[in-house]
């Protein structure tokens, strides 16, 4: 009975715990301005949207990977999940929740692009490097 | 994280001698989680002491934190007293159940105390809801582990995967975030319409 309850209440701060982890690296990305190289390869010219996360991401794994970024970028794509399941549930019956997930996944979308922007300047420092050894 | 390693090293030595599947490996596995836990308590001691850093209550901070601390071990024990004869070996499972929720409850405090003082260091914001995803994923893994104890198979995958969430978050505030950097933690909360 008590493991139960444990249970359950942890679920519940999880969850609310997660939201607000990514949110707060979300709000950390949102203030750096986009590269208008980045803006063009991936599309992104005045907002992003969250139809193209998937796409960004895609770009995103070509680049190689850090790993100081990795859990960051696992995390954003595990709320970009659970935005999309709220989306396709709660969100069909209260309406006010479809502009808030549409609004999350877009910023999800940003944070992904300027995950892209450093790893693209991390291959460049790498090159370099390689050029002058 | 000098307490961290030391216990891996541990951990390991006794894994080669004894095996994966011995009791005095599950011994020392749940016995140095427990001390770790507490580790990881006094930790969040200090984060507190960084939230509340004005107010001056570094004493009864520390007060209330040996007392509750304290007062879960004695719970844990007197559940364990009423209801199982391996007392030894469950003791230290259920005191790592507890002490993490006690510990997700304290987090989920400090959050409320982050909110309502209007902190908004970004890199002790991020710190603070890492330590709660990471408290709140194991006291949910070691409830399930009581409900279901016989689906080991599972659990020597998932508690590893959650045993990592804490220092790739921490590692990940440290690098990236600067420590001048600020943020309005009621925009976290808020939903905007």
């Amino acid at each position: 009975m008590m493991a139960a309850f444990i249970f359950v209440v942890s679920v519940v701060i999880f969850l609310q715990f997660f939201v607000f982890y990514c949110r707060s690296l979300i709000a950390v990305s949102v203030k750096q301005p986009l590269s208008p190289e980045v803006q063009e390869v991936t599309g992104i010219q005045r907002a992003a949207s969250g139809d193209d996360f998937k796409r960004v991401m895609q770009l995103l794994h070509l680049c190689p990977e850090r790993p100081e970024d990795r859990k960051g970028i696992q995390a954003i794509g595990a709320y970009f999940q659970l935005l999309n399941f709220a989306a396709s549930t709660v969100a069909r019956l209260i309406p006010s929740m479809k502009s808030w997930t549409d609004s999350e996944r877009a910023h999800c979308t940003y944070f992904a692009a300027i995950a892209l922007e450093r790893r693209i300047s991390f291959s460049r420092e790498m090159l370099a490097q390689q050029m002058d050894a | 994280m000098g307490l961290s390693f030391l216990v891996s090293v541990g951990r390991f030595q006794v894994l080669s001698r004894w095996g994966f599947g011995s009791l005095e490996y599950a011994y020392f596995y749940f016995y140095s989680d427990a001390l770790l836990t507490i580790g990881l308590y006094f930790a969040l001691l200090n984060l507190y002491s960084l939230v509340f850093d004005e107010m001056k209550v570094e004493k009864y901070l520390r007060l209330g934190a040996v007392v509750l601390l304290g007062g879960t071990a004695w719970f844990s024990y007197a559940v364990i007293n009423e209801s199982s004869h391996r007392i030894l070996t469950h003791f230290a499972f259920e005191l790592s159940q507890n002490l993490y929720f006690v510990g997700l409850v304290l987090t989920y405090v400090l959050w409320g105390a982050i909110l309502k003082l209007r902190e908004t260091r970004t890199r002790l914001i991020q710190l603070v809801l890492a330590l709660g995803v990471y408290f709140s994923a194991f006291a949910a893994d070691y409830a399930l582990r009581n409900l279901y104890p016989h689906a080991q198979g599972v659990w020597q995958y998932v508690t590893p995967v959650l045993g990592c969430v804490l220092p790739a978050a921490w590692a990940y505030s440290f690098l990236w975030v600067n420590e001048e950097a600020r943020l309005a933690p009621s925009r976290l909360v808020a939903v905007s319409r």
